[in-house]
């Protein structure tokens, strides 16, 4: 036997998980779109995410050709740049980020994570999408209404977005509040599963403590989610009632273009406080599941176990806790007293605490570990660099006195693009090159991932860095066109149209990702069941890709945590979870177990 | 948002207590021999639905928080406030809700009995029939109310608090419909063969959600209309 720890007495609270009766439907239309099986769900996230995530991309470059080359297309014109901007925004932090993460990862990994057969309400699950799916068609559908989808920026900021004037003011505003309140609907039912899954559903062995990173993650977001979401929804229905029926939540009595509007007494820095309540954790919602699934890959690749697991947990729960006191510091150019504004530049200082201490730990267990630079463990690196940068830039905006003359320029814009666009998108990259050999059965080409890797990472950094000098020049934010303006200089429009150039570069790179995954799908190499030698449950399924139900007749039992890689005096670099002490292998000449 | 910051405070101690129970003593690096796994630890109470129902109650909390925070910041925002008057209805309404929740609660308690005798499987039937009565009743007033508002002038374009109730009493209504949705599927189910163990876990957690539902309206009666004048002197002051 390996000399490997263990206690006999380790008490683990594992519940003994109950047979579910799970519906196998035989039909093409049973199991593939009415599915009630979540890694099918999972999957139609991520379809759906990622259509709706290329609209958006393709917005942004509508906005870049604008800004790059001014006065070259006659099709954008200043209404259509605004559209542009509002719905890209709204589209990639809402409909992309936070349901692929929760809606596409939460779906395929918390029951195979768990040991857990399915979601515990598999119809409920199935809902959800579907939900989902309605709220992302009633968006789309404002592209095709008189007006146009709204364009009053992605915060939706009363009275400008419901005041005539502004693009999409018709219907794009209507349809755009109607589809996150079906948003949140939708993600409620899944939500409700996420959570209760996770607490309810762990097979025997897999207490709390030895649950991966990866869903503890998701997990907490879920959590955030659940309790902010309800904020966007009051703020969205009480502007629909401003909108549709003339009450005066947020719209102040106002003359515009001429006309003295029906409202009186409206404040639009309550839309703001509503808005900013669930727009700072909205963040965490995508963050957190990030931290988890890069803890993971990190991990796993460097064949080391995380460095202070249970620290990493903590920063989890302590972030997600902070995530709600920070939200003013979204508005300190929106009048506030300097006590308030000294409050949350305290706060938000604070949640820098428990981040830091997860890059530590992220770069600690990198430290002397068996780094193999696969695909996946590139752009885990490249998210590290990607988020420290975000970070450092946060800590500037942090500070009234600081964020005062840089709000509203370029550097808000680079600063939120790297620590909430491209540090997760690189999380996500990360994680669909690791787990598409268990959704699918096949290796994506890594030769193709890797230049895939490059150009997106060099590319976002040239797209981002200038962006920051940008915004030290005061460059604003949102215009359309700058014209005569003294203080920006020849060299922002040079900047700006090698910025275009470098985002056109990285939309174009994403064409080589969506052809690998097309073409993997039936000419990558074959994965086997464990591919990267992984310790987590997914890993450890009869069938890959797994059938419903996950593990075959008998569920798995859990004898340790998702982290013994490299352990002293085992024969392989990697313990699975399901393995018990007694059925170790140990090393033939007693190493460490570790191979090169 | 101070009343929501409370909320969410005590939801994050009471989760990190838990928390801190599940974790403190764990070291999750050590690995446990196959013959203690333990078979089951948690109790046999906390089901699944259980377990959602309580996460679902926390969600239409925070919801209702926010909204209750949205109309006191509304309040703290305006010199002049045009408050709503008491309507007799309203009493009435909440009369029927109560009745409502205690139909409910007769409902759960005759049909939790292991061996129902002929007295409570009727005295279920005619308490859930009561329960459900009340609770449309309750919905139909609501609307009536509304209409009554709306009758004497109290339009909401004019008077925010107006806006306010018709807002609150939708999402309300509407979480009571989501309730008389799900009781019916349970019911149904039962009628076409489902086990009575079934029915009564849904019976049981829609009490559970009636009270809760009965609680909310409770508190936003008080803020809408019976405490709006010292609460309007609360937030100005």
């Amino acid at each position: 036997m390996a000399h490997t720890a263990y206690d006999a007495l380790s008490s683990a609270p594992p519940a003994e998980v109950e047979e579910m009766d799970l519906v196998h439907p035989h039909s093409f239309v049973g199991k593939y779109i009415w599915s009630q099986d979540a890694k099918v769900i999972a999957v139609q996230y991520g379809i759906t995410a990622t259509a709706i995530g290329l609209v958006a991309l393709g917005l942004s470059i509508v906005m870049r050709l604008q800004l790059g080359f001014p006065d070259t297309f006659s099709l954008i014109d200043p209404g259509n740049y605004l559209q542009a901007v509002s719905m890209h925004g709204m589209i990639m932090v809402v409909y992309l980020l936070t349901a692929l993460f929760l809606g596409g990862f939460g779906n395929y990994l918390i029951p195979l994570m768990c040991g857990a057969r399915d979601m515990v309400f598999p119809y409920l699950n199935m809902l959800s999408y579907w939900v989902y799916l309605a709220a992302v068609l009633v968006l789309v559908s404002s592209f095709f209404v008189t007006g146009g989808p709204t364009g009053a920026g992605w915060t939706l900021y009363p009275p400008q977005a419901i005041s005539a004037g502004t693009p999409g003011v018709d219907g794009g505003i209507v349809l755009m509040l109607l589809s996150l309140i079906l948003f949140i609907v939708g993600f409620t039912m899944g939500g409700l599963n996420y959570v209760v899954t996770v607490l309810q559903a762990r097979t025997r062995g897999m207490t709390l403590m030895r649950l991966p990173l990866t869903v503890w993650g998701i997990f907490m977001a879920t959590v955030l989610a659940l309790l902010a979401f309800p904020a966007l929804f009051v703020a969205s229905l009480m502007m629909l009632l401003d909108r549709l029926l003339g009450t005066s939540f947020f719209v102040p009595a106002i003359v515009n273009l001429g006309e003295q509007s029906s409202h009186a007494g409206g404040s639009p820095l309550l839309f703001q406080h509503l808005f900013w309540f669930f727009g700072h954790p909205e963040v965490y919602i995508v963050a957190l599941p990030a931290f988890g699934i890069v803890s993971d890959l990190i991990s796993t690749h460097a064949r080391r176990n995380i460095f202070g697991y249970r620290m990493m947990v903590w920063a989890i729960v302590a972030i997600g806790a902070l995530s709600f006191v920070v939200w003013a510091h979204h508005m300190y150019v929106s009048g506030m007293n300097p006590g308030f504004g000294f409050l949350f530049a305290t706060t938000t200082l604070i949640i820098a605490v428990p981040t830091a201490l997860k890059v530590y730990n992220w770069v600690l267990t990198l430290w002397r570990g068996n780094i193999h630079l696969t695909v996946p463990m590139l752009f885990a690196i490249g998210f590290i660099f990607t988020f420290v940068n975000g970070g450092l830039t946060g800590l500037f905006l942090g500070n009234v006195t600081v964020d005062v003359p840089l709000s509203d320029t370029y550097f808000v814009v680079a600063h939120f693009h790297m620590v909430m666009a491209v540090a997760p998108i690189m999380v996500i990259f990360g994680a669909i090159y690791h787990w598409y050999p268990k959704i699918t059965g096949r290796m994506l080409n890594e030769t193709a991932g890797k230049i895939h890797f490059w150009m997106t990472f060099v590319g976002t950094y040239a797209i981002y860095y200038p962006m920051h000098y940008l915004g030290f020049q005061g460059v604003p934010r949102r215009y359309y066109a700058y014209g005569d303006t003294s203080f920006i200089t020849d060299s922002v429009q040079t900047l700006n149209a090698f910025i275009t150039i470098a985002a056109i570069i990285v939309a174009l790179t994403q064409i080589l990702f969506l052809f690998n995954l097309a073409w993997s799908l039936r000419n990558g190499d074959e994965a086997g069941p464990n591919p990267w030698n992984a310790t987590t449950l997914e890993w450890q399924t009869p069938h890959t890709p797994p059938h419903h139900g996950n593990f075959g007749p008998e569920l798995p039992v859990v004898y340790r945590w998702a982290y013994d890689y490299s352990v002293p005096g085992a024969k392989d670099d990697f313990i699975p979870q399901n393995v018990p002490p007694e059925r170790v292998e140990p090393a033939p000449d007693g190493g460490t177990g570790v191979h090169a | 948002m101070t009343l929501t910051l409370i909320l969410l405070a005590t939801l994050m101690a009471v989760f990190s207590g838990w928390l801190i129970r599940q974790s403190i003593a764990d070291t999750p690096w050590v690995a446990a021999s196959g013959h203690v796994v333990p078979l089951r630890s948690v109790p046999a109470g906390v089901t699944a639905p259980r377990v959602a129902l309580g996460v679902f109650l926390a969600v239409v909390t925070s919801v209702f928080a926010l909204t209750i925070s949205a109309y006191m910041m509304r309040m703290a925002a305006s010199a002049e406030w045009r408050f709503l008057p008491h309507p007799q209805l309203a009493w009435v309404n909440t009369g029927l809700l109560v009745i409502g929740s205690l139909g409910l609660q007769i409902a759960w308690t005759s049909v939790k009995r292991e061996r129902p005798g002929a007295f409570w499987r009727d005295a279920f039937w005619l308490a859930l029939a009561l329960g459900v009565g009340c609770t449309v009743a309750f919905m139909a007033g609501q609307y009536l109310l509304w209409r009554e508002l709306m009758a004497a002038g109290y339009y909401m374009t004019d008077y925010v608090g107006s806006a306010f109730f018709l807002m609150m009493s939708f999402l309300h209504g509407a979480h009571l419909l989501g309730g008389l949705v799900v009781l019916t599927r349970a019911v149904v189910a039962f009628r076409r063969g489902a086990p009575l163990s079934r029915l009564r876990e849904s019976i049981a957690l829609c009490a559970v959600y009636w009270h809760y539902l009965l609680f909310v309206w409770i508190v936003l009666y008080s803020v809408l209309f019976v405490g709006a004048v010292p609460l309007y002197g609360w937030c100005r002051g």
